[in-house]
């Protein structure tokens, strides 16, 4: 497991969100895309698009780099974060040697089988249910990703969560803010044990 | 103004809005919805404005003509089997020499094709489209912020030469988010004012706007008259961007998504020591055919890349002549290149021409 202390600024990474519809899959990729250009990153977010049905799978494509981006199609994402088994089953071959994929543990019923990336299992929807509701779960699979990866700082998901969600109010603020901490957390206690 | 997070449809109907598009008409094809769906709700907040969703393409083209014809800056958007239908329209609005906006949002075909991102529609675009021998300026965006300054010049060329001016993306470029930053609006009421348009006749003559022409000589000066505009628009608007083609011994020659996808090949092959650079035009019509030739004084080979089976390809033959070698790489039908894919051709091209030494 790679240590917080190991990690370094990534010239280019591409991650791809995948889960069905209703997990807030987009939206871990908007955040992620906004973070990035708050930091001043280069970034692209390409939503998957057409005929979909209501609550079939959704996926999109975020690029955060420190250069301008090319092409903003990842055929080999550095990470995957993966939201439930149909997912992982689908992304799991194209992730990058090396790369890290994201599971949702409550959802995700298989195993990877490959043995050259890494794996991160996070049980989102139970800890979002701990915090008070399971719509959260997105918010603590991002802060898990942004504390593992470190793409962007984890102040800045924050901010960007705050000023996307505006509308909503303190009360849903502050438990954006504790979600996605409690996903940070929750991959420093894997790197410290 | 500070930068936001927008998809590039969005950014079309942001930017066409704040170049003082006050009529939109259209009807719903993917990948392009979210065009009219944006237009919808900015319009609401304004007084001035009118969106129409159209019956048809049809419909929606020719209410952009008679909107066009009170003076109205107005545009339409659609996606390539849309824009087929929405042709005989646009021919009337050349032959009328009405400004307008088409946005065409390219996917693969032909016939009803797929909704994935394709540069299949380049020769409909550049060489007028519909029947009658007019012809469109053609612009193609390649990134977010792209699509704000091409969308707002196109009104204003629109305006300059009253002609249809067809702004060239594809599903990607509408589909995807990148940060853009907006100039302020322009107001509707401080640009210049048209002298031609049908907006009652009181204190004036009658004005006739029409495409209708039966004695052949009128409708032969007609087409003369045509013919010194469009010269005019190929002296002065042809655009492209050089792209590290300084020293370059090979030259990538692509548009929108297919330019950008060019660059990070190019940058790849300049990475492993390879002499090449990239020339994007950025005018489709007027093709930057001078500026391309200029260019074959140093470059002696050159890789056309199109999302496409070779469209641009013959413009670019046209430009270079005996110059120049050109070669092609395409994939047509929603497929997108990866830059690996661009970078390995170019390495295959320079080993062969020992232009890797």
């Amino acid at each position: 497991m790679t240590s917080k202390t190991q990690k370094t600024t990534i010239a280019k990474a591409k991650t791809i969100f995948s889960g069905f519809g209703g997990q807030g899959v987009l939206m871990m990729g908007y955040v992620l895309a906004t973070s990035g250009m708050n930091e001043n990153k280069h970034v692209t977010y390409l939503p998957s698009y057409g005929a979909e049905v209501r609550g079939g799978t959704a996926n999109c494509t975020v690029t955060v780099s420190d250069e301008p981006i090319a092409s903003p199609v990842a055929s080999f994402p550095d990470s995957a974060v993966l939201m439930n088994t149909p997912s992982l089953i689908r992304f799991e071959g194209g992730v990058k040697s090396g790369g890290t994929v994201f599971l949702n543990s409550d959802l995700v019923d298989v195993r990877p089988k490959r043995r050259d990336i890494e794996v991160v299992s996070i049980p989102v929807n139970s800890i979002a249910g701990r915090l008070g509701s399971t719509r959260g779960a997105n918010m603590v699979m991002i802060g898990a990703l942004v504390q593992q990866t470190g793409l962007v700082s984890l102040k800045s998901v924050i901010q960007s969560v705050k000023s996307i969600f505006q509308k909503k109010g303190s009360k849903v603020h502050k438990m954006n803010t504790l979600a996605i901490k409690e996903g940070a957390a929750f991959v420093d206690a894997l790197s410290g044990s | 103004m500070a930068k936001q997070l927008m998809r590039g449809s969005h950014v079309i109907g942001e930017a066409a809005t704040r170049a003082g598009c006050r009529f939109y008409a259209g009807y719903p094809i993917t990948p392009q919805n979210e065009i009219p769906e944006y237009m919808s709700e900015r319009f609401a907040d304004l007084e001035d404005a009118t969106f129409i969703q159209a019956e048809s393409e049809l419909a929606a083209i020719n209410m952009v003509m008679g909107a066009s014809m009170t003076g109205v800056r107005a545009m339409t958007s659609s996606s390539s089997p849309g824009i087929s239908l929405k042709l005989e329209g646009i021919s009337y609005i050349a032959g009328m020499e009405l400004p307008a906006v088409i946005v065409n949002i390219m996917r693969g075909g032909p016939g009803l094709g797929n909704i994935a991102p394709s540069q299949q529609d380049y020769f409909q675009a550049t060489r007028g489209g519909g029947h009658g021998g007019y012809r469109t300026i053609v612009l193609a965006p390649h990134s977010g912020q792209e699509l704000v300054t091409l969308t707002m010049k196109a009104f204003d060329l629109a305006d300059s030469y009253r002609t249809p001016v067809i702004l060239l993306g594809d599903g990607l470029m509408g589909q995807m988010m990148e940060p853009v930053s907006f100039p302020d609006p322009i107001d509707p009421s401080k640009l210049p004012k048209k002298d031609w348009v049908l907006n009652g006749t009181k204190g004036r003559d009658t004005r006739l706007i029409a495409s209708l022409h039966l004695d052949p000589v009128e409708m032969e000066q007609f087409n003369w008259k045509l013919a010194r505009k469009y010269a005019a628009i190929s002296e002065r608007e042809a655009q492209h961007e050089s792209y590290l083609l300084d020293g370059a011994r090979f030259a990538v020659v692509a548009f929108g998504t297919a330019a950008r996808i060019a660059k990070g090949a190019v940058n790849r092959a300049r990475e492993a020591g390879l002499e090449v650079g990239l020339f994007r035009p950025v005018t489709l019509w007027p093709f930057p055919e001078k500026e391309l030739r200029a260019l074959t004084r140093t470059v002696k080979h050159i890789l056309v890349f199109e999302m496409n089976l070779g469209q641009m390809l013959e413009d670019v033959k046209i430009s270079v002549g005996e110059q120049a070698s050109v070669h092609f790489h395409g994939r047509p039908g929603g497929v997108i290149s990866t830059p690996h894919e661009v970078e390995n051709v170019i390495k295959k091209l320079m080993y062969k021409y020992e232009l890797d030494k």
